[in-house]
């Protein structure tokens, strides 16, 4: 008997005693998360979000470029790699204070290497959804957002949400999610606690993080 | 078809003394006593804050406990599903009985990849089975990758929490590891490292930064696998688990059978219950979800170990499965007055703590010294099911254990009858609530920290926790103590070492949360 075959035979031996049929329990009940007394969602995303130490800004449209690129000067940021698909209007203000934009592109025409993406100081990226209860931005890695490797090697992430994209907790976003793509969720810069319990920002992603919510 | 087999116990813990008294050495160990109960208070404080916020606790615990009993109870069809929706996506889906066969597995993938070395995110499937070891016996380097663990792999020591392997050492002993060790194999520790957290984990970032973008292998655990869509999740904070699940080209994560949930839809439940349980976050730094293969991102070739290893035994057992249900948030560990005081080593398993306690025997059966022991390394204080997201009933299940141990000493007796009292008391969350108050009243009247005897249960209470010396059988241990005077015991499961310091110990657990937590039902801590 292949261990496959085996396993699910003592599987099956094991729950003989179950008389129900897969999937006959209740709907998946929903449990909505209130975080204190609930502003409006997008104050308490903002509220959310600072509790990480990441900054965030609130701006109009038109205010993106700006927001993006004091972010970007703020942490030193020379190179800054710019994913496919990113509205090109947000880095326009970085490009023209002296920073550098590079494509997903390597030397030899091919993606980036982890190598060449390790000498890029920063990445700005769109969001697929982000959670106010949580402080939570949820990266589908479409195109606005580039492939996972773009956002987890570079030492700073600007990432841009839309008011319209801030949900009120985990359940709303779960439920907006295409589970096909491959997800990152994102809640504060990378930290541990892994010392005597003290948080410390920045182990192994972006030691930086900037949230720039539009709207 | 015969009883599903046992988890062999690993070559690490063969022999190890009984809970009991590997407890005694421990509690000698007055720094890690002291790390231990700085951090469990921390953690503590910190998961209360958190649960508070949500005022669903309840029904939430009860949506994940749910999700887990379905899970668990057609585990045959989700895993099947779970497999067809990973070959579906381009997964390579393999099938591990016990430890030998997932670790030749992910032994062989690793040699077909001709690389010497992997990088690998903490996993307890993978300490279970010690494939770090099985890859270094084949010639291939496995690094730890998680700070904790970089710092026990360092340290040539074993991990002693869930969460916080490392719990048992302070920054002075991490700075000492980090400079003597980290030269030999790879990038030094900066020559004025000190001991500030921020500059140890810088180093950290830079010793293992090297590793990550040379490695062409990754070994993974995953938190959840969902069977609907063949999605695969790892929960961390640090960043070390997206390195290795986005930059190598091959990933081999190994996931223990009863990982499986349902439904994506179910995975709201739990990144709700998970974080704020573990480390008291409202959401953890960063969750990875993978559905096999996604072309242009990310690894391009994709396995997948479903490990058995004693599942099946404990799922056999109608009581004892819904201690699988687990997943491994480690509250129940930093709510435990034992676990405080005696670390995570005692416990003989890389599962310590309540949930070790009932798990370790329920995986491997009852035959060794430790495992016959540590349905008695808990106090029955009933702290452990209160904080468990998913209602697991540890003390429900350690008293069963305990009859259990005890009628396959002895046969059938009048202590067996003892124990189904106490089954009846600990099967329902009120009864024992009720029967603990008044029991660590009356500790606190005697001036005592621990519980000396449960009403109703008489003398069967009296001889819980002592120590079982090794070259006596269980049946003599019993006649000895069972008759055993009060005033003479040196009881390390009720963690008494230091009763000559009695200023230094922390407050109880059971106390300091139920105070700290506005709960809004039945079950609050
Ligand atoms: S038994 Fe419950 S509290 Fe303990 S680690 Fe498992 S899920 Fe967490």
């Amino acid at each position: 008997m292949s261990s496959r075959e085996e396993i699910l035979a003592r599987l099956r031996v094991a729950t003989g005693d179950v008389t129900s049929q897969p999937g006959e329990r209740d709907p998946v009940p929903v449990v909505a998360e209130t975080a204190g007394a609930a502003p409006d969602t997008l104050e308490l995303f903002v509220t959310t979000v600072t509790d990480y130490r990441a900054s965030v800004v609130r701006c109009t449209p038109e205010q993106v470029g700006a927001e993006v690129a004091a972010a970007l000067v703020r942490a030193r940021a020379h190179t800054v790699l710019v994913p496919p698909g990113l509205d090109t209007s947000w880095v326009a203000r970085a490009r023209d204070a002296g920073l550098r934009l590079r494509a997903d592109e390597g030397e030899d025409g091919g993606p980036l290497t982890a190598q060449e993406l390790d000498g890029i100081d920063a990445v700005v990226t769109a969001a697929r959804v982000a959670v106010a209860t949580t402080g939570t931005i949820v990266l589908d890695h479409a195109p606005d957002q580039g492939r996972r490797a773009l956002t987890l090697v570079p030492d700073q992430h600007v990432c841009v949400v839309r008011a319209d994209q801030v949900v009120l907790d985990v359940p709303d976003a779960v439920a907006l999610l295409d589970p096909t793509r491959p997800l990152t969720w994102v809640s504060g810069p990378s930290a541990t606690s892994d010392i005597e319990l003290d948080r410390v920002e920045g182990v192994h992603g972006p030691r930086t993080l900037d949230v720039v919510v539009v709207g | 078809m015969s009883d599903p087999p046992v988890q062999d116990t690993s070559p690490t813990f063969l022999g190890m003394p009984s809970f009991q008294r590997a407890a005694k050495v421990a509690l000698a160990d007055t720094q890690q006593r002291r790390n231990l109960a700085h951090a469990t208070a921390t953690i503590r404080a910190k998961r209360a804050a958190a649960v508070a916020e949500v005022e669903g606790w309840e029904e939430l615990r009860l949506a994940g406990a749910g999700a887990k009993d379905e899970a668990l109870h057609h585990l045959p069809d989700y895993l099947e599903q779970l497999e067809a929706a990973l070959t579906a996506r381009g997964a390579t889906v393999h099938w591990a009985r016990d430890a030998a066969e997932a670790n030749r597995v992910v032994v062989d993938l690793a040699r077909a990849k001709g690389t010497d070395e992997v990088v690998k995110v903490k996993s307890m499937a993978t300490q279970e089975i010690e494939l770090n070891e099985a890859l270094e016996e084949a010639g291939i380097a496995a690094w730890e990758t998680d700070l904790a663990e970089l710092i026990v792999q360092l340290g040539e020591d074993r991990p002693s929490h869930i969460l916080v392997p490392a719990i048992h050492r302070n920054r002075a002993e991490i700075r000492e590891i980090f400079a003597r060790r980290m030269g030999a194999v790879g990038r030094a520790a900066p020559a004025d490292l000190t001991d500030e957290p921020a500059r140890l984990a810088e180093a950290a970032r830079l010793h293992l930064r090297e590793k990550f973008l040379r490695a062409r292998v990754a070994v993974s655990g995953a938190n959840f696998a969902v069977a609907d869509t063949g999605t695969l999740v790892v929960v961390e904070s640090e960043g070390n688990g997206r390195m290795c699940l986005t930059l190598p080209e091959t990933l081999i994560t190994v996931v223990g059978i009863e990982k499986v949930l349902p439904t994506f839809a179910d995975l709201a439940t739990m990144l709700q219950l998970l974080p704020r349980s573990s480390t008291g976050e409202r959401m953890n730094p960063y969750t990875s979800m993978w559905t096999g293969v996604t072309p242009g991102d990310g690894p391009q070739e994709v396995h997948v170990v479903l490990l058995d290893n004693g599942r099946s035994r404990v799922l056999a057992d109608e009581a004892g499965r819904e201690a699988l249900r687990c997943i491994r948030c480690s509250a129940c560990l930093n709510v435990c007055p034992v676990y405080e005081r005696t670390g995570g080593h005692a416990y003989g398993s890389v599962y310590p703590g309540p949930i070790g306690a009932v798990l370790n025997p329920l995986l491997r059966g009852t035959a060794t010294e430790v495992d016959r022991s540590l349905p008695y390394a808990s106090s029955l204080c009933g702290a452990c099911f209160d904080a468990c997201p998913v209602r697991i009933d540890i003390p429900a299940l350690l008293v069963r254990l305990r009859t259990q141990v005890v009628d396959e000493a002895s046969g059938r007796s009048a202590e067996a009858a003892s124990m189904k009292a106490a089954a009846w008391m600990f099967g329902d969350h009120r009864r024992l609530e009720a029967a603990q108050r008044a029991a660590t009243l009356g500790g606190r009247l005697l001036g005592d920290r621990t519980i000396r005897s449960l009403p109703g249960l008489g003398a069967w209470t009296q001889a819980r926790d002592v120590p079982t010396p090794p070259t006596e059988t269980f049946r003599q241990w019993w006649a000895r103590t069972h008759g055993d005077a009060e005033g003479d015991r040196d009881d390390a499961g009720d963690a008494e070492g230091d009763r000559h310091d009695p200023g230094d110990q922390p407050v109880e657990p059971e106390q300091d949360i139920g105070g700290a937590v506005p709960h809004t039902s039945e079950e609050g801590p």
